[in-house]
């Protein structure tokens, strides 16, 4: 067998960790996941093929997206099981460690900062809200064309539709900072990611929110109850996603 | 662009949240790469691909 290294996925309490039934939960390269504990805490691991994530390695397959797809769902499905049963700090993607007893060391290094971690997201999950603007449609016809006079409509007709088209635009983004504001008030804590490529998110429409937000189970209900609120379907395209392990929010204090 | 299959989050969002979320560590095999370009590397090598499905 070749050498391994530990690749970390996330990090749970102690106690949590022992209710796992590792041997089940598949991690990259379809190794079961083993569970590394040290004083309350434990971390989620998984032996990993030395040479496919060293810092070269890791370089030039970074940028092979079938590796990288591969690599998130792995890393997302041992995240999702570990979630299931009590919070969960997620770790981030390609986090790796030579052996489980440095792994050992950074959970005792970094304990009461994991612990605070934990606590934070205890019984709360975390929701993605993203929202389109809509396509204009309506509003105020441009001028017609004006037949003695080709040049100087074909200009207006640009103008119109360009202004037509920027209003819009501030419409969305008004409307989307109106309901990011809205969610914030039944949330625990947001984060804003920068809006999405069209190329990426497979949507033509402009992405003006891409937010997370961290609500318990109270807030969800309200959450949901405003995402699906039509108050801004005028101009706004709204979509939910999770509930999500509390990746945009399980963060470290500096030690 | 095909639609997520059943109950898959997409990859995007995952990326979004696994690329600039999760808890940071420096681990003891580090890429040096500052987080920025990671995302970089990544979308740049996501974006060829949808690139390359919509010309096929």
């Amino acid at each position: 067998m070749a050498d391994t290294v530990v690749y970390v996925y996330a990090v749970t309490e102690a106690a949590i960790a022992e209710t796992l039934d590792a041997a089940a939960i598949v991690g990259i390269g379809g190794a079961p996941v083993r569970r590394v504990v040290s004083g309350g805490l434990a971390a989620v691991v998984s032996p990993v093929d030395a040479t496919r994530f060293s810092e070269e390695a890791l370089r030039r397959s970074l940028e092979d997206l079938q590796w990288l797809e591969d690599i998130a769902r792995a890393h997302h499905a041992v995240v999702a099981a570990v979630a299931r049963s009590g919070p969960v700090a997620p770790v981030r993607l390609a986090t790796v460690y030579l052996d489980e007893a440095n792994v050992r060391a950074l959970l005792d290094d970094r304990a009461a900062g994991f612990a605070a971690a934990l606590d934070r997201i205890r019984g709360r999950t975390e929701w993605g809200v993203k929202a389109f603007a809509a396509r204009a449609e309506g509003g105020a016809e441009p001028p017609a064309a004006d037949a003695a006079r080709p040049g100087t409509s074909y200009l207006m007709r640009r103008r119109a539709e360009r202004d037509r088209a920027a209003r819009g635009h501030q419409d969305a983004v008004d409307a989307a900072e109106a309901v990011h504001r809205e969610i914030s008030t039944v949330a625990v804590a947001s984060r804003r990611y920068p809006p999405q490529d069209p190329r990426l998110s497979g949507h033509r429409e402009e992405m003006v929110l891409n937010a997370a937000y961290l609500v318990d189970q109270v807030g969800a209900d309200a959450l949901r109850r405003l995402v699906e609120d039509d108050r801004a379907a005028q101009s706004l395209r709204m979509e939910l996603t999770g509930p999500w392990a509390p990746y945009s929010f399980a963060t470290l204090d500096e030690p | 662009m095909t639609a997520p299959r059943d109950r898959e989050v997409a990859l995007v969002d995952l990326l979004d949240r696994l690329l600039a979320g999760g808890v940071m560590i420096t681990g003891d095999i580090t890429i040096s790469l500052a987080e920025v370009d990671l995302v970089h590397v990544s979308l740049r090598a996501l974006i060829s691909s949808v690139q390359t499905l919509v010309e096929s």
